[in-house]
């Protein structure tokens, strides 16, 4: 490493997959036709010519350090002919031909603190953002949050007795890097006041146009304040979702006593049964209290309870309210309604009541 | 760990039964000055409730727009290791198999050159390094290309694509994921890298309608995999998941949302006309169910996070179409839609929010396709309709 190389390259791509491919699936691309789960965490594949591959999939917090990536490849050698992979939510994955090595590597994982699980009916790992980690704009922490709910539902990925599979996803902020608008249970990072215009400064790192035309609901103004050619906000018109402090830096809405989390639910991607659906606000706000977050991890666990206990095989979240009504839900999971609850973006009088359906 | 005014609150998040991110970051801290102040800086967030990163200014490798998030602590003085801070985005392989030996060398660069903390993977699929200096971003880019690895994308331009397992390891996949991902990343190296979009554009590929990368949500171009003939019964295997005790009737005829089946306790009817590729009944009884041969995809567009103008999901604009190599139908579409939306969209407007603001009638005639009832969940109610004269 210590010489430079001598020609530059560029838009090489990423390495060809086909180079990384365990030698079993390679031999069997294509050619798979059934799997079973043969335990939580563990499954196996089966394909046209009767070869078969085992999985491990193993539970990751996603921000690793490059000793515990090591840690994986020495398990890969050991295990798996210098192969793994990961999987969509973070979770790390081992595939192996033989199926004796399932047990020890199940061992060593769990030895490594790593539990084995999140498969089939279960809670797999929770997709997340960066938060106060990385990220300029987060109105929490990602990581911790996900570490102290996951402590406490840790046997819902070790175990496959839900009714269905249950989602849980994680965003900072309404930027939503983690995508939650379509998750069982989304625990959503929010600020709740205006930007603060720094006056003096933003003429000088900011784009007044730019900054105007980022605001969805046009609240943020160009203005003459003092001779000085800036912006203002109309604060009732504010609903923080932050674009305008992306596109520039003079207006800052991170507010450590206002700032906190919303937990949504009932959103799904995939086509099983009923089509995806958004998740929907079912607790608006929830103030932040690092380390553990105890009120969110409460929050969550209430929910994914009635839901475990309520709903019917293979009902997912949003299936499961859409049955017994959204009244119910909020009795159910003791939720006051409020007028948080009720849309007044666009098309909001599509999510109104226009029906006498109604449970008594 | 680092002297700081700051009592530790972090070490409350290292014991518990799920793996701890600040274990990872105190690992890498025994030798990177940089992941130690990230500790002391991640405290002092945990202590004041608010976070200390700035974004802004352009950092990157030569000859790129994109693939550095450039970061900086607003605490330079109190966490100078962290005072630049960077991101970089590696391309994944597709599906995110890797050889343990190549990836051994990713970290040997990154130890060396950067923080040592990694997230595997970022949102949109990318391997993340968090945390290096502008300085090192030459370097780690030369040493990552010598060993094969190129940036992924930032800011406004086509994004990293991702897929599903797919057929490498999964009996549903209805096309190859990983080669349509890798030749698109590989066709449009130029859009990846530098970006000339109005905002960003992200592909994903999924296999099947079960969508394990959430594409449908989570993609400006979905394309799932989809059969247009009969599901393939094993008469058999339907009843023998009835003698081991399945509930056909409740779990499975009943859960059918087209109401398209019936079991007679011996044999299992689909009108597959009426069928809508849910997936449901085959997830269940995969051993006896089995999607068609006639196979492809459907092309749906458009899904995005709130910002700015609302969430979206994709919505269909190619009902079924064949999916095979060099792809030439999918990428005249795709840059009849970038030449469009590049000259038609507003900055930071997705395409989707483009297509709700122009109405997908008009866009469907500016990219030159026909309309059909598949696109829509109904016509429309009002009657509004801006009707053409010849």
């Amino acid at each position: 490493m210590a010489a430079e190389p001598v020609k530059r390259v560029t838009d090489i791509g990423p390495p060809h997959y086909g180079k990384y491919l365990p030698p079993v699936v390679k031999a069997n691309y294509g050619k798979w036709v059934d799997h079973e789960i043969l335990e939580p965490g563990v499954m196996v594949h089966i394909a046209e010519s009767g070869a078969k591959v085992y999985t491990v999939r193993a539970a990751s917090p996603r921000l690793i350090s490059v000793n515990k990536i090591r840690a994986y490849c020495d398990l890969a050698d050991k295990y798996c002919e210098g192969f793994l992979r990961f999987t969509s939510r973070n979770n790390v994955e081992f595939l192996t031909a033989k199926a004796e090595n399932v047990a020890p590597m199940k061992k060593d994982l769990e030895a490594l603190g790593h539990p084995v699980g999140g498969m089939a009916n279960s809670i797999s790992n929770i997709v997340h953002t960066q938060g106060w980690v990385h990220c300029h704009s987060a109105a929490t922490d990602a990581s911790g949050i996900v570490k102290s709910v996951m402590d406490a539902l840790h046997e819902e990925f070790t175990h496959m007795r839900m009714p269905g599979k249950l989602r849980i996803a994680l965003a900072c902020c309404l930027n939503m890097c983690g995508a939650v608008h379509c998750s069982d249970i989304a625990i959503l990072g929010i600020h709740r006041k205006p930007p603060k215009v720094e006056t003096e400064r933003l003429p000088k790192i900011c784009e007044i146009p730019t900054a105007v035309a980022s605001c969805p609901t046009a609240a943020v103004r160009p203005a003459n304040i003092s001779g000085v050619n800036t912006v203002e906000v109309i604060e009732e018109s504010c609903m923080y979702c932050a674009n305008c402090f992306t596109v520039c830096p003079a207006m800052k809405l991170n507010d450590a006593e206002n700032d906190g989390l919303s937990i949504w639910v009932g959103g799904k991607v995939s086509n099983a049964r009923h089509e995806p659906m958004f998740s929907k606000l079912a607790i608006p706000y929830i103030p932040n209290n690092p380390p553990c977050w105890p009120e969110v991890v409460d929050a969550v666990v209430n929910i994914v309870k009635i839901w475990s206990k309520n709903a019917q095989p293979y009902e997912r979240m949003g299936e499961w309210i859409e049955r017994i009504g959204w009244p119910k839900f909020f009795k159910m999971a003791g939720i006051p309604f409020s007028r948080e609850h009720i849309d007044d973006f666009k098309h909001a009088g599509l999510t109104y009541k226009r029906s006498t359906h109604i449970r008594f | 760990m680092p002297e700081q005014k700051f009592p530790d609150k972090l070490q409350e998040l290292k014991s518990g039964a799920w793996p701890s991110f600040v274990k990872e970051i105190e690992n890498a801290a025994q030798t990177s000055p940089m992941a130690k102040d990230l500790y002391g800086q991640l405290n002092q967030s945990y202590n004041e409730k608010i976070g200390h990163w700035k974004h802004g200014g352009i950092v990157g490798v030569l000859g790129y727009g994109g693939g550095v998030i450039g970061r900086y602590s607003d605490l330079p003085e109190t966490w100078p290791n962290v005072s630049h801070f960077h991101t970089m985005r590696i391309n994944q392989p597709a599906a995110w198999f890797y050889r343990a030996e190549d990836l051994r060398k990713v970290c040997d660069i990154w130890e060396k050159r950067g923080s040592g903390l990694t997230n595997m993977h970022g949102s949109t699929g990318d391997i993340i390094l968090l945390g290096t200096t502008t300085p090192e971003l030459e370097p780690i880019f030369n040493e990552l290309t010598a060993i094969g690895f190129d940036l992924g994308g930032s800011g406004s331009c086509m994004r990293t694509p991702s897929c599903c397992v797919g057929p490498a390891r999964c009996e549903w996949a209805m096309y190859d994921t990983l080669a349509l991902t890798y030749d698109l990343t590989m066709t449009y190296q130029d859009e990846l890298h530098r970006p000339a979009f109005p905002y960003k554009f992200k592909f994903k590929m999924a296999g099947c309608p079960n969508d394990c990368v959430a594409s449908i949500a989570r993609a400006d171009m979905s394309i799932i995999g989809i059969w247009r003939d009969e599901i393939q019964i094993d008469q058999d295997a339907v009843r023998e998941y009835a003698e081991r005790g399945l509930n056909i009737q409740s779990v499975v005829v009943g859960r059918c949302p087209t109401r398209c089946m019936a079991w007679d306790s011996k044999e299992l009817f689909i009108d597959n006309e009426n069928c809508s590729r849910c997936m449901h009944c085959i997830n269940v009884m995969h051993r006896a169910l089995r999607p068609g041969n006639d196979r492809g995809a459907t092309l749906l567009i458009g899904s995005k996070a709130p910002i700015m103008e609302g969430a979206l999901l994709s919505s269909v604009l190619v009902p079924f179409l064949e999916i095979v190599p060099p792809y030439d139908d999918i990428k005249g579409l795709v840059n009849n839609i970038w030449e469009l939306w590049a000259e038609e969209g507003k900055n930071r407007e997705r395409v989707g929010e483009f297509i709700q603001r122009v109405g997908l009638a008009n866009f469907l005639d500016a990219i030159g396709l026909e309309p059909e009832p598949e696109m829509i969940a109904f016509p429309r109610e009002n009657p509004y309709v801006f009707y053409r004269t010849e």
